[in-house]
């Protein structure tokens, strides 16, 4: 255990922010989740008793039957906004007191950082570079993130949950943004801050970083494994794999957004063109795990190898 | 004093003749100097009397009501006022959802990231006053600020830090928007607009990183700005890119730098972009975010649960 290089990473300045990521995110994913599954029992009370359904006021807050619907914004609100300021100020400063802006060298174009990291939020991203041709990494993902978030709420049919904590009811986006943003977008950020060194290698907390650290990785090609070497035949064999692939992913998604009654229902609200664009986007994202398992467990770098590009 | 009610000057001058007649005998300068004397106190006694009245009930002063507009005494109505007549405060409604107030339906993140958002406005700007965006005295600048100028470390420091946590507050915001499934309708819209945001966040957040002229920010960029290289059909590395004649002086990544190299022009487009073009759109799009929050009929909730029995029917297109 090498505690010294472990506390090195913990505590460059730069890498508070994954620190504190490390805390944040997943206290308000409980946060978020106790507020669902709180609502997720009420809703199996009324569910389960129509009467009760009728009168009730449906949210898990107190309630009282004399109570005003609403509140002044001022001073009920206002107060609030007021102490939030106050209180983000007062953090903000003491972290600028007590913790210093990183300053390196000046640049040098001739002196290469090594590793040489992206901001820690594009982390993510470089992650995938180890997966990933650069045009892929650095460009369409995202550029297929953006306009992924941005076709959510076009996409997403299900009219529950709308204004209320929940769980049981969007169980399946729900999942899915969780996925993306806790597993693909989060903890890659984290690996990619606390975990990958010098050459942009493997480290596990704790270890040494050591700067001529070498692997010799046989990574190959999928179609040199089946012996193709005609480059014609690369092409067309790398886009039938790929393919197969996207048709295999579809009729997987597929199945598994009709095992329940109440998804078929909800799939049944979908147009064609809604359900087409969120299944490209589904296939799409599971192609990053599918492609990292690939390369980690068969050491394959591409699977579809073009004169062009490489996938 | 009778006529003492406006806040008019007048009167004083009768009150200086009032006095002249009393003083027969003497040479009429001595009585002249009294008179003058009379009359200034009486006009001291009214001052007085004024800034104690201005000092007692300041919001019946002219200065208080052209500011204000409207009272503001203890009524439900005026405390409405107090909000809808403000330009900053009208923002929002008068009254909200009893609910929507408690901290744990939305975190305050959204409203937590704007006011982080402003702390860096301020900050940014006084920053500016001490920055170069020029080779080699830009890193100057930097060191200035860190050993000379009076809390030049802070600033620095608070602008940085409010940075990374702008960063976070509007990752956690979405991802509070997404569980409480607030992009459903009417929302559909400033979804779209908060992507937007984000997206311009992490910009704003990339194009800073780079200013200090470090070895940090040269190379994080150097690395970040090499992916616009490989960019499809308009990077010179990308795909199909030199077959539509992309060069390393033609292409997407010399456009974003000025240059085939992370160099002086790359340093002032970076400047450039960071304190004036995405502030500015960046600001555009939050007041179009915050008007739609309002005209989509404010905050999603805490809404009461709907029951799986009770989905309608989707309208027939
Ligand atoms: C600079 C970044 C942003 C700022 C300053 C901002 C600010 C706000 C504020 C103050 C609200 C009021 C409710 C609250 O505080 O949660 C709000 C609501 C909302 N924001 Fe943002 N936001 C930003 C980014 C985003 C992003 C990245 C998204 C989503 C991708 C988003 C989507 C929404 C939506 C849909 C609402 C309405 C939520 C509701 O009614 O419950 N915003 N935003």
């Amino acid at each position: 255990m090498d505690f010294h290089q472990l506390w090195t990473i913990l505590s460059t300045p730069d890498n508070v922010p994954i620190v504190l990521l490390l805390f944040v995110v997943p206290f308000y994913t409980w946060y978020a989740l106790r507020q669902s599954f709180a609502n997720d029992r009420l809703i199996a009370e009324l569910e389960a008793n129509p009467e009760m359904a009728k009168t009730h006021h449906r949210k898990v807050q107190p309630y009282k039957p004399g109570w005003a619907k609403e509140v002044h914004v001022w001073p009920y609100l206002l107060r609030i906004e007021f102490l939030a300021a106050i209180i983000v100020t007062v953090i903000l400063m003491v972290w600028s007191i007590t913790l210093n802006a990183p300053l390196e060298e000046p640049s040098n174009p001739t002196l290469t950082m090594n590793p040489s990291k992206a901001p820690w939020y594009f982390l993510g991203l470089q992650e995938m570079l180890v997966y990933f041709d650069p045009w892929m990494a650095g460009v369409v993902m995202p550029s297929l993130i953006i306009i992924g978030l941005m076709a959510i709420p076009f996409i997403d049919a299900n009219p529950l949950g709308n204004g209320y904590y929940t769980f049981r009811q969007r169980k399946y986006s729900i999942l899915t943004f969780i996925f993306g943003f806790i597993v693909l977008w989060v903890s890659m950020i984290v690996i990619g801050t606390l975990i990958r060194g010098p050459g942009w290698m493997w480290f596990w907390p704790g270890t040494t970083w050591d700067h001529n650290r070498l692997i010799f990785e046989v990574n190959r090609d999928l179609p040199d494994i089946f012996g193709i070497t005609a480059r014609v035949g690369k092409i067309i064999f790398g886009a039938i794999v790929v393919l197969l692939y996207c048709v295999a992913a579809a009729i997987g998604v597929h199945k598994l957004l009709t095992r329940t009654s109440f998804n078929r229902k909800i799939l049944a609200r979908m147009s064609v063109l809604q359900y087409v664009t969120m299944q490209v986007f589904l296939v799409i994202m599971l192609a990053l795990p599918v492609k990292i398992m690939v390369r980690l467990l068969f050491r394959i770098k591409y699977i579809w190898v073009t004169p062009w590009f490489n996938i | 004093m009778p006529e003492s009610n406006g806040h008019d000057a007048k009167p004083v001058s009768t009150g200086g003749t009032n006095g002249t007649p009393g003083n027969g005998n003497g040479n009429g300068h001595g009585s002249k100097v009294a008179t003058v004397v009379a009359g200034a106190k009486q006009v001291q006694a009214r001052a007085v009397e004024e800034i104690k009245e201005t000092i007692k009930a300041p919001e019946k002063t002219d200065v208080w009501k052209s500011i204000l507009r409207v009272k503001h005494d203890e009524t439900p109505r005026s405390r409405a006022l107090g909000v809808l007549s403000n330009v900053f405060l009208h923002l929002h409604p008068a009254k909200i959802n009893r609910d929507a107030v408690a901290y744990k339906y939305t975190w305050g993140m959204g409203g937590m990231t704007f006011y982080v958002y402003i702390t860096l406005v301020f900050t940014g700007t006084l920053l500016m006053f001490y920055y170069h965006p020029s080779k080699v005295v830009a890193f100057r600048d930097i060191l200035y600020l860190e050993s000379d100028v009076p809390f030049g470390k802070l600033l620095r420091n608070m602008h940085r830090w409010g940075a990374h946590l702008m960063v976070i507050m509007v990752e956690l915001h979405m991802f509070r928007v997404f569980l409480t499934g607030s992009y459903k309708k009417p929302r559909e819209f400033n979804w779209v607009v908060g992507v937007l945001l984000l997206v311009l966040t992490l910009l704003l957040s990339f194009t800073g990183y780079l200013l200090p002229d470090d070895q940090l920010g040269f190379w994080a960029v150097t690395v970040g700005t090499n992916m616009a290289r490989a960019t499809p059909l308009l990077g010179h590395a990308g795909p199909f890119g030199p077959q539509l004649g992309m060069t390393a002086f033609n292409d997407v990544r010399f456009g974003l730098l000025g240059g085939s190299i992370v160099d002086s022009n790359a340093l002032l487009r970076a400047y450039i972009w960071h304190c004036v073009a995405i502030p500015i759109i960046a600001s555009l799009f939050m007041i179009v975010h915050f008007w739609r929050v309002r005209k989509d009929g404010g905050i999603s909730g805490p809404a009461p649960v709907v029951l799986e029995s009770e989905i309608k029917e989707p309208r027939k297109v």
